[in-house]
């Protein structure tokens, strides 16, 4: 879908893109940055509307540098930034950009009233944009992004905003866009945890440097952590003493969560795989301990930035000051 | 690209209720098709159609009164039996000038402001279209709502004049004059609202500056040129009409368009002056074109 081979973009005083070569195949790919890793420099230069200083990319086999209008037909963009005139209803804007797209005036209607419902948005479609809340702000945005259909889909931060209910509301529908639509999508975050959730691949840029690029089943055998938390009984006052030190018998080391919500009543051990999902339901059953909770606790994306050396930490803090 | 995608999706042709998702595999028409619907989008906006009911108002009041004038001195010259309209065709425009003026700040403002104040231009930006197209789509969509404006009124005198059995040839000869003169104002008043409205997102500060600065320059020119008559340097009153885009038109079409002028005295540039004036004329359009392009080059996501 995406390729980028030492893709470089230099402004006068930063670099925002440094010989970056990622390919990114069919699917929900998510691209995880700090404010400022150069995620949506990235998102320009694949639109064709900015040149590279150096390196080529391709998107859908066509050169950004030299196919954009072709690219921008095949292709849907949601911005991270408000788009959407307030005075005119979500019917008539999204109609308009379809249009804008190439469809033809009545497939424009017809598509539109399809994506509207698609991403959620039925009678309220035909009131004025500026009564709409966020949730419904960014439903709108990203039925202008889908009214083509097109094979390929950036959304730049679609969470932002958005509190908890309708974030897993976006996420869940950005996971549709690939399975019911069939539609690629290239999803930007700064939050790792709630992209590891929906993509089925991950990228890590910083600094415009590529840290990481791997699928999310790699990504999450790596570095989940999990919590536990058990019940005590009488035979083992302290339920979560007692499990610690099973668990260290059969050497696995855990940690008490001290310095986290929660710690005392909590055990942190990395989980390898499925088996020790296995071995710790086992020891807490022998022990007949209730098991309360047993979760994924998955790293922030900073601890992925701290397995990098030291350089490419200043290199972001040099970037950072400066936007996408 | 449809071709590649119905192998993956043929299973869902077999379910019997579908109503999930459809992919649209009809005609895309590209970027040339997508200029002509903002073209005609943005047409429809400068009457505030597609728009709120409270937008309508005020285009559609200023076209009514531009064209109830007309009415009405077709109105005196079917009654009368007159043997001429009571006004030129291209003096009409001039008459109604601050009619003009109101409408280019309502309008170009709506135009381009909203885009910029909403961040709409970055989305039509990541649509096949280019800043080229996004430019010229404006531009000509808003010259086409002030052609709209001013020769509608001068279609009611025609009609009216052949109605009330005026000579044929000379008002033809006439309406036609009228409308390469409305022609270019149209295209002038647009280029300079535009460029005006496109420096800031803010509507208010738009509509502002426009009427500011076309009211401005107009009555500073006609007030200088009034002092230059009554000192009688006739000469200079020519000259001085090159500093305001009505006067401008005015110029144009004394010395080529067989229009009277409005100058004070009557006495519009000659000839040669007027191709100065026409070169002017031309030259601003120009200039406005490419200053909307050097300001939307920059504009992108």
């Amino acid at each position: 879908m995406i390729a980028t081979e030492s893709l470089s973009k230099r402004f006068p005083r930063v670099t925002a893109l440094d010989r970056l070569s990622v390919d990114v195949g069919p699917g929900v790919t998510g691209l995880v940055g700090a404010n400022g890793a150069g995620k949506s420099t990235l998102i320009k230069i694949l639109l064709g509307l900015s040149p590279a200083t150096e390196g080529r990319a391709e998107v859908l086999g066509l050169d950004v540098a030299t196919k954009g209008g072709a690219i921008r037909e095949r292709v849907g963009y949601m911005p991270e930034h408000d788009c959407l005139p307030p005075d005119v209803s979500a019917t008539e804007f999204v109609v308009h950009m379809a249009r804008m797209s190439g469809l033809p005036p009545t497939a424009a209607r017809e598509r539109t009233a399809d994506t509207l419902r698609h991403v959620g948005l039925y009678e309220e479609r035909y009131r004025p944009i500026g009564g709409y809340s966020t949730g419904m702000k960014q439903r709108v945005k990203l039925a202008q992004a889908l009214v083509h259909d097109p094979q390929l889909v950036f959304l730049d931060e679609p969470t932002n905003g958005l509190d908890p209910v309708g974030r897993d509301e976006m996420l869940g529908l950005i996971r549709r866009i690939h399975t019911d639509f069939g539609i690629s999508v290239l999803v930007t975050s700064h939050l790792l945890g709630e992209l590891e959730r929906t993509s089925d691949h991950i990228v890590v840029i910083d600094g415009g440097k590529l840290l990481r690029s791997s699928s999310t089943t790699d990504f999450t055998q790596t570095t989940t952590t999990l919590a536990i938390e058990v019940t005590d009984s009488d035979e083992h006052p302290d339920g979560t003493r007692a499990v610690r030190e099973v668990l260290l018998a059969r050497g696995i080391d855990t940690h008490d969560g001290s310095g986290l919500p929660g710690a005392g009543h909590i055990l942190l051990l990395t989980a390898e795989g499925e088996q020790t999902y296995d071995l710790v339901r086992d020891v807490v059953a022998d022990l007949g301990l209730g098991l309360v909770r047993m979760e994924q606790r998955r790293h922030h994306i900073s601890e992925v930035f701290n397995d990098t050396d030291e350089a490419r930490d200043d290199q972001r803090k040099e970037a950072v000051g400066h936007g996408g | 690209m449809a071709v590649e995608q119905t192998p993956a999706r043929a299973g869902e042709q077999t379910r019997i209720h579908n109503i999930g998702y459809r992919n649209y595999d009809g005609a895309r028409l590209g970027r040339a098709y997508a200029r002509r619907s903002l073209y005609s989008q943005s047409l429809r906006g400068a009457y505030g159609l597609g728009r709120s009911a409270k937008s309508k108002v005020l285009p559609m009041l200023l076209f009514v009164v531009m064209c109830v004038p007309a009415a009405i001195m077709v109105a005196v010259a079917v009654a009368t039996q007159a043997n001429d309209l009571p006004t030129d065709y291209t003096r009409y425009a001039i008459f109604l000038q601050a009619v003009i003026g109101l409408y280019v700040a309502s309008q170009a403002p709506q135009s381009v402001s909203r885009d910029l104040r909403f961040k709409t231009v970055p989305l039509y930006f990541s649509r096949p279209i280019e800043t080229v197209d996004y430019v010229r789509a404006k531009y000509a969509a808003l010259a086409s709502a002030l052609f709209i404006l001013t020769a509608a009124p001068l279609l009611v005198l025609y009609v009216g004049a052949l109605l009330a059995k005026l000579d044929f040839a000379d008002q033809t000869k006439g309406f036609a004059q009228g409308l390469v003169s409305v022609a270019l104002l149209s295209l002038l008043f647009a280029g300079i609202g535009l460029v005006i409205s496109a420096v800031t997102p803010r509507r208010g500060f738009g509509i502002a500056a426009v009427i500011a600065s076309l009211t401005i320059s107009y009555g500073a020119v006609s007030t200088v040129q009034a002092i230059a008559f009554d000192q009688s340097s006739t000469g200079a009153v020519a000259w001085l009409g090159l500093f305001s885009p009505i006067t401008l038109i005015d110029g144009v079409q004394t010395a080529f368009l067989g229009a009277s002028s409005s100058f004070p005295g009557g006495a519009g540039p000659s000839n040669g002056e007027g191709v100065v004036y026409l070169l002017v004329v031309l030259g601003l359009i120009a200039g406005c074109y490419g200053l909307l392009m050097r300001r939307y080059r920059k504009v992108g996501l």
